[in-house]
């Protein structure tokens, strides 16, 4: 039998909508990006599905020729503990700011869906 | 951890040269190392025949040492094409020195050049793009720094009146040096107002995209006594890689050199307050001020103050980055080289105009990936043996 490639797997769980980060199957501790074995240990991983929750780590706007506006591109804290590259749509891109809380949202992008994150209101 | 062992004052490097620098239209990458490494050696007073071991990289060429030991037409004992970006080089003499210590060979040469300039125009990148951040498009590698520097930010307090210095004062000490790239005047104001690329890095917060070639040699401390030039000693050199992709470095704000050095320091039996001369690789502007801190000359947090009203520009407190740096001297690609001749240059008292009064002890760093490899060298004349 092939053994599935963890990337695989991990968009196929995009595909049906759900954000899942493996964890360590001991420690409990997430990873991403997903991999054969948990970094460091060597140890089994397994799946879980994550809140999607996270907050701003690092952001940057990066320009184009005008008159399209510049795009963000942020590193992003999940509230499991692990930091994906993403981007925060639905504000202009100098409007991300460090700090700010987000949540994950599944779009398609060509051959494989993405994750993107939206701005939180305050107190939702 | 075994004890972090290096052959301290074992090894010197005895000759440097440099080609190409800026522009070098018409010349393949191959062809400038080769002018580079032929100017080294007859910096250090030697022949192609005398070499037996060759350690370098090529910016589109994986076989680099085998292609530029050919060129030269030697039989190199050991070749090395051990490739971790910008750093490399740093890590080659790490290699040369246990390697000359150990009988692997007796005259090492290191080597690198691009043509990238007149070739493309832009970076050659021999990388395969990561699934988990190509396809948000990050500008490759500005935004990975950019997002340092956004951090950096937040986190401290740090400016971009304070970045902007660090690109001021890299333009001060090139204009000093006739070989650097960039000369005309720039103050903080044109910085701040240069074309933004991802912010808060604008198009004067990043290295320049020139041609250019390095070389030095390096021998074992009692050849050295022979030779032309003033031996320049490796006193310590250590090197830490934290990972590949930004996405995956464990805080933006420290880099693997804070590791690196303090091994580094302690092989050389220094201290950051005894160097008198700091090359450092100054890809973007917020790498001068991360690898100040790693280094050990100011607190974590405080590179952004430390850098301010000149203090690392000519006649400043510090003395960094003297040949103007990848931000105004030369940036083909991979710049770590170009720290290491930089450093001989003060040590051995060739730098010109530029030259630091009594400069006895000096760092060599790195950075390679987007601040993933880092590695640095102690080197020092015979006064810091």
């Amino acid at each position: 039998m092939q053994t599935p490639s963890p990337d695989t797997e991990f968009f196929n769980h995009l595909r049906d909508g759900r954000l899942m980060i493996q964890r360590g199957v001991e420690s409990g501790r997430f990873v991403y990006y997903p991999r054969f074995a948990e970094p460091g240990t060597g140890k089994p991983l397994e799946w879980a599905e994550v809140s999607g929750f996270g907050t701003v780590y690092a952001a940057t706007a990066i320009s184009r020729k005008p008159p399209q506006g510049p795009y963000n591109v942020s590193l992003v804290d999940l509230d499991e503990g692990v930091r994906m590259m993403s981007r925060v749509e639905g504000l202009p891109a100098e409007a991300v700011t460090i700090g700010m809380r987000v949540k994950a949202r599944i779009v398609d992008d060509g051959d494989l869906p993405l994750v993107v994150f939206d701005p939180v209101e305050a107190g939702a | 951890m075994s004890e972090d062992r290096f052959p301290r004052g074992r090894t010197a490097i005895v000759g440097t040269g440099t080609w190409g620098m800026g522009e070098a239209p018409g010349l393949s990458s191959l062809e400038i190392a080769a002018q580079a490494s032929l100017a080294a050696l007859a910096d250090a007073g030697l022949a192609p025949s005398d070499l037996d071991g060759v350690f370098g990289c090529l910016p589109d060429d994986m076989f680099a040492g085998l292609s530029i030991s050919e060129y030269l037409g030697i039989s190199p004992r050991i070749t090395d094409n051990n490739r971790v970006g910008g750093s490399s080089f740093q890590t080659h003499a790490i290699l040369a020195a246990m390697a000359i210590e150990a009988g692997q060979c007796d005259v090492a040469l290191i080597a690198y050049a691009s043509n990238q300039r007149s070739a493309s125009g832009k970076l050659v990148s021999a990388s395969t793009p990561f699934l988990y951040e190509t396809r948000y498009r990050p500008l490759t590698p500005i935004s990975a720094y950019a997002l340092a520097a956004s951090r950096h930010m937040h986190q401290f307090g740090t400016t971009r009146e304070q970045l902007a210095e660090v690109a001021v004062s890299a333009r001060k000490w090139a204009q000093l040096n006739p070989d650097a790239f960039m000369r005309d005047d720039l103050s903080i104001e044109d910085v701040l107002g240069a074309r933004q690329v991802s912010s808060p890095l604008g198009v004067r917060d990043c290295c320049l995209v020139t041609d250019g070639g390095a070389a030095v040699v390096m021998v074992s401390a009692e050849r050295a006594r022979d030779l032309r030039q003033k031996p320049v000693y490796l006193l310590g050199g250590a090197a830490e890689t934290t990972h590949r992709w930004i996405s995956q470095m464990p805080d933006l704000t420290v880099s693997g050199t804070a590791e690196a050095a303090r091994r580094a320091y302690a092989q050389a039996g220094v201290s950051a307050a005894d160097v008198d001369v700091v090359e450092l690789y100054d890809a973007f502007t917020i790498n001068t001020i991360l690898m100040l801190e790693d280094l050990g000359f100011c607190p974590k947090g405080e590179g952004g103050r430390f850098v301010a009203d000149g203090a690392i520009a000519p006649g400043g407190r510090l003395p960094v980055n003297t040949n103007g740096g990848g931000l105004s001297c030369v940036h083909p690609g991979m710049y770590g080289l170009f720290t290491m001749v930089e450093a001989t240059r003060q040590l051995n008292g060739t730098a010109g105009r530029r030259q630091v009064a009594g400069a006895e002890l000096a760092v060599s760093h790195g950075n390679g990936g987007v601040l993933s490899s880092q590695a640095l060298l102690v080197l020092g004349t015979a006064a810091a043996l």
